[in-house]
């Protein structure tokens, strides 16, 4: 080995030696504890071959919380994403009080997660919470938002919609940014209209950014969870358990580690389509200059 | 909507007028008041006494009485303690190692390159987050369950430093790297009198990344944390807020805020810096 490969090793070495140790053995480990019981009073797990699948096909929380997680994904992220583009939009114009939008619209992201969820959470205690205190001015009959099966799960999207679409708009007010004004002089001579330029000119040059920004809405509707161990614990009648929050639940509650692996390996193959999906696209859809 | 061609040439109302129709000032403004609307709830609630916490009364006195009950009730100095050498430790350690390896994938030629940085890149996709029940193992193997370096270690290898250091390393021109070796400097000392010091607004933009993320981490240290002695005040809030404090929503207020407090202060005072921090971290 030459001497500078064996500085460039070197160099590499804590880094490379922590990420194997916490994420590819992680990985691997947990897809070969998938075939594996968990284990018992210092006693390894048996091979148990598919029966910890066999177990996740009939378990009607793992079904219950996969179809909760494509739900909220499905509002979360196009919901989001279309608020961040709207927002850096105004924030980029020459609109009067934009520094001040900007900061509305930047806040919640910098917050933890577990501080909005507790705001949010007196926001719809039933009786005393101030939406409570508004539908009832409006005449409206009193309704458990969190502890209904049927809106609990759209009050958790809407807290992560909050916290996350300023995030969001931070990459799109950068990439309007690096939009050339020739682009809307030409337009404008052309007679263009705001809305022609918006989906001919615009919204093609800032495909790359909704990638960017869809490929990470999509893996923060899978990865973040905080929001539910606070505000609902997966209740009312598993109405919002997402699919890393029943993973946590039966790692960390049932203690029942090779099915949590074997629920892990599902959330890590979303996660895998997700990255493969982004390789994709950013061969065909997308537009650059 | 088809393209409707101007009387003439004319800036007003066109694309090239930056100030934009009123209707969307008046929209932009409404969802700006929306957003900043929980916020300003939980100041009041926090700010004054129980009974005015749903009663916008603007004569109600404000108190501090909210955040000195949370303070009292919950070991909330040892959890601000905790959660700022959790983010010192876990950047300092990000920042070696990461500048280590992003400047061997960025400046070295090396057998296995392209697949290591390949390897890397996964931890982009599949972060400590989502691998719980593994690393909670290995950390059980290692003896060091609930301590601050629990929490820390599986993020310091960060793929993100890594990816984000390389890029920044890249645009250093590469005379300046050849200069300092024509004068006899090891590769060390040019990265740490070439390099680093070009690269230090993404340092500062990591940095800030970083902080507010593992400031704002929850589920990780709630799972490798059982004590006063480790836990984060993220962690910290949710066992206060979800003991017996009843339904005491203005001193949980009152501590969320206060958990919240330094981020946001630190925010405000440089919002600009922030923005722009976030900005530089996301452009891949």
């Amino acid at each position: 080995m030459s001497r500078t490969a064996l500085h460039a090793w070197l160099l590499v070495l804590p880094a490379a030696a922590l990420l194997a140790l916490f994420t590819h053995w992680p990985i691997v480990g947990t897809v070969w504890d998938s075939f594996h019981a968990t284990p018992r009073a210092g006693h390894a797990g048996a091979w148990i071959g598919l029966d910890n699948y066999r177990e996740m096909a009939g378990d009607a929380v793992f079904w219950r919380s996969l179809w909760n997680n494509a739900a909220y994904a499905i509002a979360t992220v196009p919901i989001s994403i279309a608020l961040a583009l709207v927002m850096a939009l105004w924030v980029d114009s020459h609109m009067r009080g934009r520094t001040w939008l900007r900061m509305a619209f930047f806040t919640p992201t910098v917050l933890p997660m577990i501080a909005v969820a507790n705001i949010w959470l007196f926001f719809f205690t039933p009786q005393y919470g101030l939406l409570e205190k508004a539908t009832g001015a409006l005449g409206l009959a009193s309704h458990n938002w969190l502890g209904t099966p049927s809106t609990a799960l759209a009050c958790v999207a809407v807290v992560a919609i909050w916290k996350e679409a300023g995030f969001f708009m931070i990459f799109y007010l950068a990439a309007l940014q690096t939009v050339p004004p020739a682009l809307a002089e030409a337009a404008a001579i052309e007679g263009a209209s705001r809305g022609y330029y918006l989906r001919r000119v615009l919204l093609p040059l800032l495909m790359p950014t909704t990638l960017f920004v869809m490929v990470n809405a999509v893996i923060n509707a899978f990865r973040l969870v905080d929001h539910i161990v606070v505000m609902t614990r997966g209740g009312p009648d598993n109405a919002t358990a997402l699919l890393l929050y029943h993973i946590y639940e039966v790692g960390f509650s049932f203690w029942d580690t090779g099915y949590a692996a074997a629920l892990t390996v599902v959330l890590l193959a979303i996660l895998a389509a997700a990255a493969i999906g982004q390789f994709v696209f950013l061969d065909r859809r997308v537009h650059y200059q | 909507m088809s393209a409707k061609p101007l009387a003439g040439w004319r800036v007003r109302g066109s694309l090239l007028d930056k100030q934009p129709p009123t209707l969307d000032v008046v929209a932009a403004w409404l969802l700006g008041a929306l957003w900043i609307l929980p916020l300003l709830y939980a100041f009041w609630t926090a700010f004054h006494a129980p009974e005015f916490s749903t009663r916008f009364v603007l004569s109600a006195p404000l108190t501090l009485d909210n955040f000195r009950r949370a303070w009292a009730a919950a070991p909330f100095a040892r959890y601000f303690a905790n959660s700022f050498m959790l983010v010192t430790g876990v950047l300092a350690g990000q920042l070696v190692v990461c500048t280590l390896a992003a400047y061997a994938f960025a400046r070295f030629e090396f057998a296995g390159k392209s697949v290591l940085f390949a390897l890397v890149l996964v931890q982009l996709m599949i972060m400590p987050d989502v691998l719980l029940v593994e690393n909670y193992r290995t950390l059980s193997r290692m003896g060091i369950l609930d301590s601050i370096t629990a929490i820390g270690l599986p993020y310091v290898a960060s793929a993100f430093g890594i990816f984000l250091l390389r890029q920044a390393f890249r645009m250093v021109p590469r005379e300046l790297d050849e200069a300092a070796r024509v004068e006899g400097a090891g590769p060390l000392t040019v990265l740490w009198r070439v390099y680093v010091p070009l690269a230090r607004p993404v340092y500062v933009a990591y940095g800030l990344v970083s902080v507010s993320y593992h400031w704002n981490n929850f589920l990780w240290p709630l799972i490798v944390t059982n004590s006063v002695t480790s836990r984060p005040v993220t962690v910290g809030l949710q066992v206060f807020s979800s003991g017996d404090q009843g339904v005491d929503w203005s001193v949980i207020t009152a501590a969320t805020l206060m958990t919240s407090g330094p981020l946001l202060v630190a925010f405000l005072l440089f919002q600009r810096q922030f923005v722009q921090s976030f900005m530089r971290a996301g452009i891949r």
